[in-house]
């Protein structure tokens, strides 16, 4: 019983200002089939603190079952209005039935009755108790609507008597609506409706167990129909007074229930004496009096609009993490206003708005439904824009909207999740992009055949579970094979940055795979790579976040599954020696260039490392249109062009290089390098290391070690090794203290990053005059700067202590070979670090197909093989090796001894 | 046993002790590396479409391997295996064109794991075994459009997917099944269509089983797929008088917890766990190993929050063998009396003051 708590908190406010026999203002918006408004109305009514909904389409004029059926299926797509249950109101049953087939929480049906006897109420109340509502029963039966107190009790306990004994009906899930009738209308009889209601009330709640009573409150003054005020004030009094009696809920205009007390007092007492029947000429008094409280009303209660007094960006934001259209046009256009161009609007505050919605989705602060309602703000505000888009496109001339792409959407085969794929469609198309969508379990063939027909721009993919992951590989390797080049999206709830970056980036080469975090994502990501200008430096990021994701993958990788030594040389990378011809370098032996010129160098220094090196991230030259750190790094670099041109005029370091090539031949996964062409003294041989990790069962990606990409002693080909050791760093100590403050810290990190770029641009511009002149096999290439640092050229110069030999002492055997100490004034430190600092040495290798890789950690077969194969105790190699072992080295003692 | 003395043997130890449920099925089926040959079998040689991935079709193909996995999971200690039917209705089975088979596939399917538990119970008299028949969320989402333009569109109906799960339970319980478990519901209107069929099967059958619904919160915002709380979604599906509700899938049992305890709190009837074995790895693998799974569980059963407890994807026999030792000595769940009070939902739950 509620006896123990107090009415008031007890009270539940319906909504129902969503009902088109209630409200003319909804009815009108639903008959237009402007369901957009009427949504903003549901919401308005949660807003002002309905918590439950009354939805009602009975209008004659209405396909009321499609109606009930649209407006629930848009109101499931609103979470602030979804959140609170929903009362399905209709007269028909039909209508009832379609509603309850929507609602995934437990709703209200209002109602059913015994107006067309036992048999059709038993029937409707178990379905209701099937699809898990709660019921509204009208105190109704075959021989009408009940108008007295007698007969609403009476109905109610056969009602009830039925629900509970023949149903198995939860009394408290029942809710009796004793019918509220219109008073003061000027007939007699009807001046005791409101006592009877409130009367009746009090007895059901006394009478049967834990049921509610309800009551559908406008009824009550439709005599003062356009006299809001005394409407209101007659409402609350009677709220006031039927909760007291036991009210439970009421359909009531959940903005306008004047507060009790709030009453003017002459108009309170006119209300009461006509509510609770206490005198004679209490309609008359109250019909007179009405024409002076005239007016409007209380107005409906301002939704918080503090928002608004915001700037225009952040009233953007602030629309698109709320799902608010209210206001979004005409913010738009005040953003555009501001904007010098209306694309700006999008890719300016649009899109950090979405990235708003992104970043507190991923924080678990907003879930789903509202990530796909910004989206359709955000469509909303770019459908806006589209019109100034296309007057800006034809005023100019030129093309200038960002090309709509295309992008080829599919579920990979053996994964029937499609969910998270049909939203970042949705969320791409809303902002233009065509989306061809092939659906579930798509074979790779079929993804490729499209992305060709269709000329796509990128392809997503998406998967839920694992063994999708695999697969998404597979479709890499597939766009490899067939030459695509094209940016592969990758997405889904197993998918993951790292597994995207290690397992499925190596696959495609020719194209970069871009892991997309969710659907927020998915449009900057795409608008990014439709842009002519960001595509570059965007893909040159993430292709050099995964690099550095796959490197700590691989140092971190432990106790992986790992290949026998002997498997991982079963799956070497294999090189068709048959049809090679090894290119005879130009020159065997050495050759020492000191004193190289440094203006030579120049054009070759990569400035996007300079900038890193000072913190500032961004690619040269575009980092200076930064917003953030565009004026700094553009400071940053006139100050370093400055001390350039100083440097190299005034002649402060000396750049020295050595090179050398020798006859070589593969031995297993060592190198030997001859004397002599003749191949039959040994001058040194150089121990490469193999990646052992296990490969996918579908992969078709070998287990590399350097030495494959040299041909084998058996070919009986007559190859060849190159080797180098530059410096960019001789003098670097005196020209500090000569020419820079030993104060002025800005100047020295200066002068030693400048260096460090020389020594590596020293390293780019030998290697291509090997591959042009001194090996010479790339005679006729011409390639720009920035083409070699991108590596666009044949061959590869790794260098010992980097991923693909992380064994440091490697460099003693290059040194030794090229003499480098004599020859080029640089020498080892006893852990195999080069001094001074800004140098650079590495191998040259010429096959067309070799490439960087990672090794990885390796096993303890392939440990003790290579400790044997340079001649070291096991301990020893274990220490130069420890980054990369993976077991435990005392572990793997302990259980041997 | 008949199937009345079985439930009533089920009731019986469920008042008991904290009983065992199964772990992964899918995970287990992986390990094999079935080929799309497997998959076919003789009988599927010459199916038009490619079906590797449809474990649910090794009932007929491949039916020793279903029952091996059966096996392991009873002699790691499970008192319900479930039937191999996650996917086994019409709806997820057009995908692979073979939505006809969606009733052959549950009675065979039921039948497996039938002749599983019951040669287990005659090892172990003591322990009798049961079988649980899985209704899987299908492809499907009755509440969510696929199509954010035309946010009124549904791509499938409650009568749609009633109808798909009346089929499969009838399969279910012709074949042998002692209870029917409506798991991974990540859309409540799905589960109530479910649910709709199971109660109008059962009036078909003249017959009544247990029925369990498993939810699934699908991360941290502590909400399913569709937008509700833990709390709202038993409130969307009391009617169904579930004899036992909870959560499965998508968390570890680490994540899990906060969102189990919110419906222990407020569920009048047992409670039943089988998490993940942890969140799956950025290499989509399952790292948790038994023994971290059991340390996240054993505090549940500690605290009285578990009646039912498995394990959902990544799960293995050692993960279920090692939760089964440690739960063993604790008391099951005391399931509460809750006032009678109107509880309705929406996307969060609302109770009558």
């Amino acid at each position: 019983m509620t006896t123990t708590r107090s009415a008031a908190t007890t009270f539940i406010n319906i909504g129902e200002r969503t009902n088109v026999t209630g409200s003319a203002k909804f009815r009108k918006l639903i008959e237009a089939g402007d369901y957009q408004a009427a949504l903003g109305i549901a919401r308005g009514q949660v807003d002002n603190g309905a918590q439950v909904i009354d939805v009602n389409m009975d209008e004659g004029l209405l396909d009321s079952e499609k109606a009930m059926v649209t407006f629930l299926n848009l109101i499931a797509s609103e979470p602030d209005i979804a959140r609170v249950p929903i009362m399905i109101d209709s007269s028909k049953w039909s209508v009832i039935e379609a509603g309850l087939k929507c609602v995934q929480g437990k709703a209200i049906v209002n109602s059913i009755s015994m107006k067309e006897g036992e048999a059709a109420f038993l029937e409707h109340a178990r379905k209701v108790l099937r699809y898990g509502a709660a019921v509204v029963v009208m105190a109704f039966d075959e021989q009408g609507q009940a108008d007295t107190i007698e007969r609403k009790v009476a109905i109610c306990e056969r009602a009830y008597a039925l629900l509970t004994e023949k149903v198995g009906f939860p009394p408290e899930d029942i809710i009796f609506d004793p019918n509220i009738f219109a008073v003061a209308t000027g007939i007699e009889e009807h001046n005791g409706y409101g006592v009877a209601f409130i009367e009746a009330a009090r007895q059901i709640k006394r009478k049967l167990a834990h049921v509610h009573v309800s009551g559908g409150v406008s009824n009550l003054s439709f005599a003062f129909r356009g006299n809001e005020r005394v409407r209101q004030a007659m409402h609350s009094v009677f709220l006031y007074h039927a909760i007291r009696a036991g009210l439970d809920m009421a359909i009531v205009n959940a903005g306008q229930v004047t507060i009790y007390d709030d009453i003017d007092p002459e108009l309170r007492d006119l209300c009461e004496d006509v509510i609770l029947n206490r005198r004679p000429d209490a309609t008359d008094r109250l019909l007179e009096a009405a024409g002076r409280y005239k007016g409007e009303g209380q107005k409906s209660k301002e939704k918080d609009l503090a928002w608004r007094s915001a700037p225009v960006t952040e009233r953007l934001t602030f629309a698109l993490v709320h799902g608010i259209n209210d206001y979004i046009e005409a913010d738009t256009e005040a953003a555009r206003r501001q904007a010098n161009r209306p694309i700006e609007v999008i890719e300016g505050p649009l899109m950090a708005g979405m990235n708003v919605v992104g970043d507190l989705f991923g924080a678990g602060k907003m879930f789903l439904p509202q990530v796909v309602k910004s989206a359709r703000v955000m469509k909303q505000a770019v459908a806006y824009l589209q019109p100034f888009l296309e007057a800006e496109k034809k005023a100019s001339g030129l093309d200038q909207m960002p090309a709509a792409g295309k992008v080829v959407m599919a579920t990979v085969k053996g994964d029937v999740h499609d969910i998270g794929k049909n939203i970042v469609g949705v969320v791409l198309q809303c902002n233009n992009y065509r989306v061809i969508d092939l659906g579930v379990m798509v074979p790779a063939q079929k993804i490729l055949e499209t992305a060709r027909r269709e000329n796509a721009d990128m392809i997503g993919l998406s998967g839920l579970i694992t063994p999708s992951l695999d697969e998404m590989c597979h479709v890499a390797a597939e766009l490899q094979r067939e030459g695509f080049k094209l940016p592969l999206l990758i997405g889904g709830a197993t998918t993951s940055r790292v597994h995207t970056a290690v397992k499925i980036t190596p696959n495609y080469a020719l194209g970069q795979t871009i892991y997309v975090a969710d659907a927020s994502r998915a449009v900057g990501v795409v608008s990014r790579l439709m842009s002519d200008a960001e595509r570059g430096p965007y893909v040159e990021t993430v292709r050099k976040e995964y690099v550095k994701i796959r490197d700590a993958y691989l140092k971190g990788e432990t106790s992986k599954a790992r290949l026998t030594l002997k498997a991982a040389r079963d799956n070497r990378f294999k090189i068709d020696w048959s049809s090679y011809a090894p290119p005879r370098p130009r020159l065997i032996g050495t050759r020492a260039f000191k004193g190289y010129k440094l203006s030579e160098l120049v054009p070759y220094i990569d400035w996007t490392p300079f900038f890193a090196t000072w913190e500032l991230n961004g690619k040269y030259p575009r980092i200076f249109e930064d917003n953030v750190v565009g004026a700094e790094a553009k400071k940053l670099f006139d100050d370093a062009q400055a001390m350039l041109k100083r440097l190299v005029a005034g002649k402060w370091l000396t750049a020295n290089a050595v090179i050398g090539f020798w006859p070589a031949n593969a031995a297993g996964d060592d190198i030997e390098l001859y004397a002599d062409e003749a191949r039959t003294s040994r001058l040194a041989v150089l121990h490469t290391l193999r990646q052992q990790m296990a490969r996918e069962n579908r992969s078709d990606r070998a287990n590399t070690a350097l030495a494959d990409f040299v041909a084998p002693k058996e070919s009986g080909l007559a190859d060849y090794v190159g080797a180098f050791a530059v410096t960019a760093g001789i003098g670097e100590a005196d020209a500090l203290a000569r020419h820079i403050d030993t104060t002025d810290d800005y100047g020295r990190i200066m002068l030693k990053a400048l260096a460090d770029r020389l020594a590596e641009a020293f390293a780019e511009r030998m290697h291509e005059r090997v591959r042009r002149e001194l090996w010479g096999f790339a005679a006729r290439e011409k390639l720009s700067p920035a083409a070699l640092i991108a590596e666009e050229y044949r061959g590869i110069r790794p260098a010992p202590g980097y991923p693909a030999q992380p064994d440091h002492t490697e460099k003693g055997t290059l040194f030794r070979l090229l003499e480098a100490e004599t020859a080029a004034g640089i020498k080892l430190t006893e852990s195999f670090a080069m001094w001074p600092g800004a140098s650079v040495s590495g191998l040259y290798f010429a096959h067309p197909d070799s490439h960087y890789f990672g090794v990885g950690k390796v096993e303890r077969d392939q440990v003790e093989e290579y400790a044997a194969r340079k001649g070291w105790t096991l301990e020893e190699t274990e220490r130069w090796l420890s980054p990369v072992l993976n077991y435990d080295r005392a572990l793997a003692r302990s259980e041997a001894a | 046993m008949t199937r009345e003395q079985r439930i009533a043997a089920l009731k019986a130890a469920a008042a008991q002790r904290i009983l065992i449920l199964d772990g992964a099925m899918g995970t287990m089926i992986q390990r094999h590396k079935f080929d799309e040959a497997t998959f076919r079998g003789e009988r599927f040689a010459d199916h038009p479409r490619l079906v590797q991935g449809n474990n649910d079709l090794l009932v007929l193909t491949c039916p020793e391997a279903i029952t091996d996995i059966h096996a392991g999971y009873l002699a790691a200690g499970s008192d319900i295996i479930s039937s191999n039917t996650f996917n086994a209705q019409r709806i997820s089975l057009a995908d692979y064109a073979m939505e006809g088979l969606a009733y052959e596939i549950n009675v065979a399917a039921a039948q497996l794991a039938r002749a599983a538990a019951d040669a287990a119970t005659r090892r172990t008299p003591h322990q009798p075994r049961f079988v649980a028949g899985p209704l899987g969320p299908t492809n499907r989402t009755a509440s969510i459009s696929p199509d954010v333009n035309n946010p009124g569109f549904r791509n499938i109906s409650f009568d749609a997917l009633a109808e798909a799960y009346r089929e499969q339970a009838r399969g279910l319980i012709e074949g042998g099944v002692d209870l029917l478990l409506i798991e991974t519901v990540f859309d409540t209107l799905n589960a109530k269509a479910a649910g709709f069929a199971v109660l109008q099967t059962f009036d078909e059958l003249g017959v009544e089983l247990p029925l369990i619904i498993s939810g699934t919160i699908t991360d941290r915002s502590g909400r399913t797929l569709s937008g509700q709380t833990a709390e709202a979604f038993y409130f969307s599906i009391r009617h169904l008088k579930p004899f036992a509700v909870g959560l499965n899938c998508a968390l570890g049992a680490e994540l899990m917890r906060p969102y189990l305890a919110e419906i222990a709190a407020v569920a009048d009837t047992l409670v039943i766990a089988y998490p993940n074995a942890g969140l799956p790895n950025a290499m989509g693998e399952y790292d948790e190993g038994p023994n971290d799974m059991a340390c996240h569980i054993e505090p549940w059963a500690k605290e009285g929050l578990l009646n039912i407890v498995g394990g959902c994807c990544g799960s293995t026999p050692e993960h279920i063998a090692e939760i089964a030792g440690r739960v063993a000595q604790y008391p099951p769940r005391q399931v509460p009396k809750l006032e009678r009070r109107m509880r309705l939902s929406g996307l969060e739950p609302f109770v009558h003051a």
